[in-house]
């Protein structure tokens, strides 16, 4: 082994330029696949946090409204550890009035310290502040306009099961999502307890997710703790499109990764195979001097093997300054990158680790026939 | 003194599967002293590099049995033959074959290293002495690129002895080498022959040279023609 590693080494170092060709080659490999895979992984979760990352990952909900919330939310966190955040929320439909104008609205209410862990509310106040008094109100910015309305105005919210309500106007949000500017009204859960008359209930119970993708487990857990009364929906089961065309992005990077792998693949062992031509005299020499056909194929196999650590370490480091380069210069008017990328340690040390293998294999044809190469051919030759 | 190699019945033909089969060396017989300096000569396309080959191991006979130091060792497999050579042979080519990504030293340790023993201070010695002996003292750590043929040739010379071996074929080893320097090499074998006792065989078309050794054989058509010993 050391001797093949010294020779190998050798053959490397006194070939500098073919060395350092084959390096950048596998190198730029290696940083193709690092910088689309982060491209890709970082597409795949604005992706998810543009759809889910605002809104309930788990919801549960009851035939009737639910009274017993806080102590449910108690055994809800108790029940599993995958929770980032839990809250209540009651929800009612109706109609806002303002004089002649008229608009289908959503009334939400919230327990604004947990709710703005799901929908950051404050964050997307664009007028006014949250409400916090009961029969005080925000409203989307569409219906701001669609009833015309200013800060300190008073709307009525009308339903043909609770009647009519007048409600303080203090604030308007910008959600950046039409179906929510247009419709949802927001206010502290009391207002709508107080209309709806029932006490302390609410309609539904919301939660965000640690690991979004574990929504099914947690599901589980949640329904072994608070029994099957409660119907509990999860994000993926109202969201296969969203799963399906997230498949297609990763069956597309894996395609990517593969094809960046075979050229890799074909490209050391053709130029290794080169080299072993060009080595024939040399390794005609060792053989009559005695090595064994194993350690001569050794020397072509560890050659692949140092190619590919260094391409390896090469490409990561260029894929990484690609990224980087990439999130600096295509950013959006406001100075946020394009694409936020994901850079995951664990799929760049898979991209180096299989560049590695990779180089390996592909030096293990050349090796074989570097072991099957007969001396006698060598010597006669010249 | 005992035979160190004895070859029975040796034939040799190329291409024995092939339409037109060229049979090389025809039922040669041939026994080679221990300690003993031997040339063999003939006309180029005789067999003469064919018979080294067979004795070397490098190629197998058709037929027949070569026998080193009284065992025979026509049926060894691929990697007992690599040992053999490693440890028992030394060859010195006409085209001189150094590694030329090597220094001089490198390449006279390399068969030792082939042999996988640990690198001793006592090598290293006795690899700069065989350089010295060969007068290369000041170029162990040139090159053997940047070495002339006749520099390169002794570097060869000095690989060839460092795993100490009982046998050392050379297959016109003076070839492409002015007449000095090919003197002086001749020279130079004939002294370690002496100072070792390594046994030589030695191709040459030079019958000039071929007159100074111990024994002179002579290959014609693939069959031993002439044997003269001294
Ligand atoms: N590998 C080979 N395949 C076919 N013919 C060969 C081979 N090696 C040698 N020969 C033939 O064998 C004969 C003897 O060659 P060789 O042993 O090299 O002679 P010498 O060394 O005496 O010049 C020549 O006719 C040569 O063409
Ligand atoms: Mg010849």
């Amino acid at each position: 082994m050391k001797l093949a590693f010294q020779i190998a080494k050798r053959f490397l170092t006194s070939a500098k330029r073919q060395t350092i060709v084959i390096i950048l080659g596998i190198a730029i490999g290696v940083s193709v696949q690092v910088f689309i895979g982060s491209l890709i992984s970082g597409l795949q979760a604005s992706l998810i946090d543009s759809t889910i990352g605002s809104r309930s990952q788990i919801t549960i909900t009851a035939d009737a409204n639910i009274a017993n919330y806080d102590s449910l939310i108690t055994d809800i966190e108790s029940s599993t550890d995958n929770i980032t955040v839990v809250t209540p929320t009651f929800t009612i439909a109706g109609s806002g009035v303002n004089g002649s104008l008229s608009e289908n609205v959503v009334f939400r209410g919230f327990d604004f310290t947990t709710a703005n862990g799901i929908y950051k509310f404050d964050e997307l106040l664009s007028e006014g502040n949250l409400p916090t008094n009961t029969n005080d109100i925000a409203l989307g910015v569409g219906l701001k306009d669609s009833l015309n309305l200013s800060i300190g105005d008073t709307v009525t919210f009308s339903s043909p099961v609770y009647g009519d309500t007048t409600l303080n106007i203090v604030g308007f949000f910008d959600a950046k999502v039409l179906a929510i500017n247009d419709a949802w009204v927001i206010t502290p859960l009391t207002t709508i307890q107080g209309i709806v008359g029932e006490g302390n209930v609410v309609s539904s119970i919301e939660m965000q997710l640690k690991e979004i993708f574990n929504d099914v487990t947690t599901k589980d857990e949640i329904l072994s703790a608070i029994g099957s009364t409660y119907n509990v929906t999860t994000w993926t089961e109202e969201n296969q499109e969203l799963l399906s065309g997230l498949n297609g992005q990763s069956i597309s990077s894996l395609m990517i990764q593969i094809f960046v792998i075979v050229s890799v693949v074909l490209g050391i062992s053709s130029v290794l195979a080169i080299s072993v031509l060009q080595k024939s005299r040399q390794l005609g020499i060792l053989k009559a001097m005695g090595i064994q056909d194993k350690d001569a194929s050794k020397i072509f196999l560890l050659e692949g093997f140092i190619l590919g650590i260094f391409g390896a370490i090469l490409g990561i480091l260029f894929g990484l300054g690609l990224s980087y380069m990439f999130t600096k210069f295509a950013l959006n008017p406001d100075g946020t990158p394009v694409i936020a990328l994901q850079i995951d340690a664990g799929f760049i040390a898979l991209s180096g680790g299989i560049a590695l293998v990779a180089s390996t294999l592909a030096a293990l044809s050349p090796a074989i026939k570097s072991s099957k190469l007969s001396v006698i051919e060598v010597i006669r030759n010249g | 003194m005992a035979d160190i190699l004895t070859l029975q019945n040796i034939n040799k033909t190329y291409g024995e599967k092939t339409k037109n089969p060229n049979q090389v060396l025809f039922d040669l017989n041939l026994s080679i002293e221990e300690h003993s300096f031997n040339s063999i000569i003939g006309q180029s396309g005789s067999g003469k590099s064919t018979l080294l080959n067979i004795i070397g191991t490098l190629d197998k006979p058709t037929s027949g049995n070569l026998l080193l130091k009284g065992k025979n060792i026509t049926s060894f497999n691929k990697n007992e033959l690599a040992d053999i050579r490693n440890q028992q042979i030394g060859f010195i080519f006409q085209f001189h074959y150094l590694l030329p990504e090597f220094t001089a030293l490198e390449n006279v340790l390399m068969p030792y290293k082939i042999s996988k023993q640990p690198l001793t201070k006592e090598i290293e010695d006795r690899a700069n002495e065989l350089l010295d002996l060969v007068g290369l003292g000041n170029f162990k750590k040139s090159l053997a690129n940047n070495l002339s043929g006749g520099q390169q040739q002794r570097v060869a010379i000095a690989r060839a002895l460092i795993n100490n071996p009982s046998l050392v074929l050379a297959d016109e080893p003076t070839g492409n080498l002015d007449s000095d320097t090919t003197e002086k090499v001749y020279e130079l074998l004939r002294q370690i022959n002496q100072k070792f006792k390594t046994t030589f065989i030695i191709i040459t078309h030079d019958r000039h040279i071929a007159e100074k050794t111990d024994r002179i054989i002579e290959i014609k058509d693939g069959r031993i023609y002439m044997d003269i010993t001294k």
